[in-house]
């Protein structure tokens, strides 16, 4: 097993098979943490780790605050405006002043690609990628791997379906990845017209049948459709969509009995599935935000603590 | 005073000359040119060693004044235009106010004569503040100077409207100038389309956005029988529709920019905001057409669309950071070292394509040729010097450009202006 060498996470991308390996095999050893009576260990005692987030984030920045807590580190919230210029600061100037107080990690969220990497060129604390725009969501990709390792025992040779707007998933992008990397075969389903250009070329199969996704994925991890974006009007009708591509449990008939049901959430119940599908038995949805904790525990103590001892 | 250039080797669009000659300069225009003039009491300049080009011409540049002092004023960009070269520069009207009546129009020439370096033609907008609802008063622009007319930033979307523009343009003579753009398409992409802004999750702009204009546009200047150029084409498909309306002799001109024949979308790996362009920078395939259609015509001229942005505007986000990066400075040793260098254009091309070119274009009788009796524009370049761009050495008042610390060939010595040294 690899050392570990990395001052920041910025994509999974940048890490070998081995490192991600390492960071699952660290996840684990820390899960058991969160289920003791006393959910702390002393790892990160007098670190002090800052959620930089200029997107509004609940499950991440809580998952990574409570992560950093169970490891004895200080944490502190920032919310920033993304267009704070209107105030005549730019984004590194915010970092910059963050960095002046002796941080140790800034944990970045952004609506735009790239900024994770600009921190990170500019800045001496580490630097984690909390999602930025369209590009990749690590701990998010990280968490979901962990999920199915967990379950299945294994990522080689695993068929695994994403379903829903690859288009603007960072979610997507950064499994796609990383699942690559581990030997899974990745398949992509969802509406043409929310696939981004050049999909097929990153390693995947792409699909518009979910059926036939359905029936052959040992994991089906389905993406958000954010109403919001309807504006652009990439999708006819949500109806349409939910017709075509909603998971249910009609269509799960078709599917292997250990399908696992993923969603980096929160969920449109209605939408990519029904409330019977995400509550139903083939569901990990809440074991994936379980696991989140103990994969950004592990990313946290990689990062920050290992160097001194 | 009269000016005396000994020892040039004169570089025009149809010839290079073989020995060196001397060039005598009264009153702003070029008395005569031979070898070996008699020292007549003029100020002499040795050119010895040194190339002699017509005084660059650029029809693609924005001065920012009056608005964005901050990012440049018509000084400090006339100053840029003197140091890269150029003598003659067109300023686009995306001001605040934008550059659509008589007497903002006269405001800038007025500056620009104050100022006294290079000379500023003013491009005003095509519609009133440039909405693209409605023309603006072309003969009153034209009686100001305005030579040619640009919504430059937006298309004209409106095709009727820009119907209109082309057959009003047949009375006053201007040039219609148009970026191409259908904005739905386009949809503020940040980057070219295609597997690279998808492996990033950047925003692309599919190159269609701009080819559904040019060939909308080439079909309304055809029909009327109309004159239009092009501004900063940037993909091959664009230069195909061009050359095929070039050969069946509907009256098109396009201009590409220095980093478009430069630089790829790869410039984006590192989220450098001053990569940020638009057009965006595109593919190896792009710029290896751009370089073709530079050699065979198709391509008339290189513009710099000059577009200086602050620090603090650049070190935004990539999707809120403005478009746009300076060139004036860069201009030349990005042709000499990416064209001339590469064996893909001669001297007496690269002449064409920054001075006699843009002259034809905007019809400018006495300019973009060293000859007899022509305006007494002239650049002096070291062909052969090499130099590495520098943020402190700029004279723009930005610095917003990829190309810092990359090595160039070919430097500008000395820049005249109606036979006065502006640089």
């Amino acid at each position: 097993m690899s050392q570990w060498t990395k001052h920041d996470l910025l994509d999974l991308e940048d890490l070998s098979k081995d490192e991600l390996e390492l960071i699952l095999t660290t996840a684990k050893s820390f899960r058991e943490v969160s289920s003791r009576d006393v959910k702390k260990v002393p790892a990160l005692r007098g670190k002090t780790v800052v959620m930089l987030f200029f997107e509004p984030s609940t499950r991440t920045r809580i998952s990574f605050e409570l992560a950093a807590k169970r490891l004895s580190a200080d944490t502190l919230n920032v919310a920033a405006s993304s267009s704070s210029l209107s105030k005549g600061e730019t984004i590194l100037d915010t970092a910059k002043n963050i960095e002046a107080m002796n941080v140790d990690a800034i944990i970045v969220r952004h609506s735009c690609a790239g900024i994770p990497k600009v921190l990170a060129d500019n800045l001496g604390p580490s630097i984690i990628n909390a999602g930025d725009g369209c590009r990749a969501h690590p701990t998010q990709a990280l968490l979901d791997i962990f999920t199915m390792k967990d379950k299945k025992g294994r990522i080689e040779g695993l068929n695994v379906g994403i379903v829903g707007d690859i288009l603007h998933s960072r979610v997507a992008r950064c499994n796609i990845t990383a699942l690559n990397k581990l030997g899974a075969n990745v398949t992509v389903c969802g509406p043409s017209t929310l696939m981004p250009v050049g999909v097929e070329k990153l390693g995947v199969q792409v699909s518009y049948d979910v059926d036939d996704v359905i029936s052959k994925s040992d994991c089906l991890m389905l993406l958000r459709i954010q109403k919001e974006r309807q504006e652009d009007k990439f999708l006819p009708s949500i109806r349409e969509y939910a017709k075509k591509f909603g998971i249910n449990k009609e269509r799960l008939k078709k599917a292997k009995k250990d399908l696992l049901i993923m969603h980096p959430g929160p969920t449109n119940r209605g939408v990519e599935l029904t409330a019977d599908v995400a509550d139903g038995e083939q569901s990990v949805i809440l074991e994936q935000v379980t696991n989140g904790i103990a994969v950004r525990m592990a990313v946290l103590f990689l990062l920050l603590g290992t160097k001194e001892e | 005073m009269a000016l005396l250039i000994k020892n040039a080797i004169i570089v025009n669009a149809d010839k290079v000359e073989k020995n060196p000659q001397d060039i005598l300069i009264e009153k702003g225009i070029i008395e005569k040119i031979a070898p070996a003039i008699k020292d007549t009491g003029a100020k002499v300049i040795d050119a010895a060693g040194k190339m002699v080009l017509p005084g660059f011409i650029d029809l693609h540049v924005h001065l920012r004044e009056p608005g964005s002092e901050d990012k440049e004023t018509i000084e400090s960009g006339s100053k840029a235009a003197a140091k890269g070269g150029f003598t003659t520069i067109c300023c686009m009207p995306n001001t605040k106010p934008v550059l659509d009546n008589a007497m903002v129009v006269e405001a800038v020439r007025k500056e620009s004569e104050r100022v006294g370096l290079v000379n500023v033609l003013v491009i005003g907008a095509i519609t009133r503040g440039q909405k693209g609802e409605e023309l603006v008063d072309m003969f009153e622009l034209k009686e100001a100077g305005c030579i040619a007319l640009s919504d430059d930033g937006y298309s004209v979307n409106n095709a009727q409207l820009l119907r209109l523009a082309l057959e009003y343009s047949k009375m006053t003579g201007q040039v219609i100038i148009e970026h191409c753009q259908d904005p739905q398409l386009f949809a503020k992409g940040v980057m070219n389309e295609g597997l690279t802004s998808t492996k990033l999750g950047l925003k692309g702009d599919p190159g269609i956005s701009e080819t559904v204009i040019i060939a909308r546009d080439i079909e309304i200047a055809n029909y009327l029988n109309a004159r239009i150029h092009f501004a900063h084409v940037s993909l091959k498909r664009s230069l195909e529709l061009i050359r095929q309306a070039k050969k069946e002799r509907i009256k098109v001109t396009c201009e590409v920019t220095p980093h478009h024949f430069s630089l790829t979308e790869d410039e984006m790996k590192s989220f450098n905001t001053n990569a940020k362009v638009n057009p965006p920078l595109r593919s190896k395939e792009d710029i290896d057409a751009i370089k073709k259609a530079l050699k065979d015509g198709t391509i008339d001229c290189i513009a710099t669309d000059h577009a200086p942005h602050t620090v603090e505007e650049k070190e935004q986000d990539l999707d809120h950071a403005p478009y746009g990066m300076i060139g004036l400075e860069t201009a030349f040793g990005l042709a000499v070292s990416e064209l001339v260098e590469t064996g893909i254009l001669s001297w007496a091309d690269l002449a064409e394509k920054m001075s006699s070119g843009p002259a034809n274009i905007l019809g400018l009788s006495k300019k973009g040729a060293i000859k007899e009796g022509f305006d007494a524009d002239l650049v002096i370049v070291d062909p052969k010097a090499q130099w590495i761009v520098k943020e402190e050495e700029f004279a723009s008042k930005s610095r917003n450009t990829p190309f810092v610390g990359k090595k160039l060939v070919g430097r500008v010595e000395k820049t005249i202006n109606a036979g006065k040294v502006v640089f």
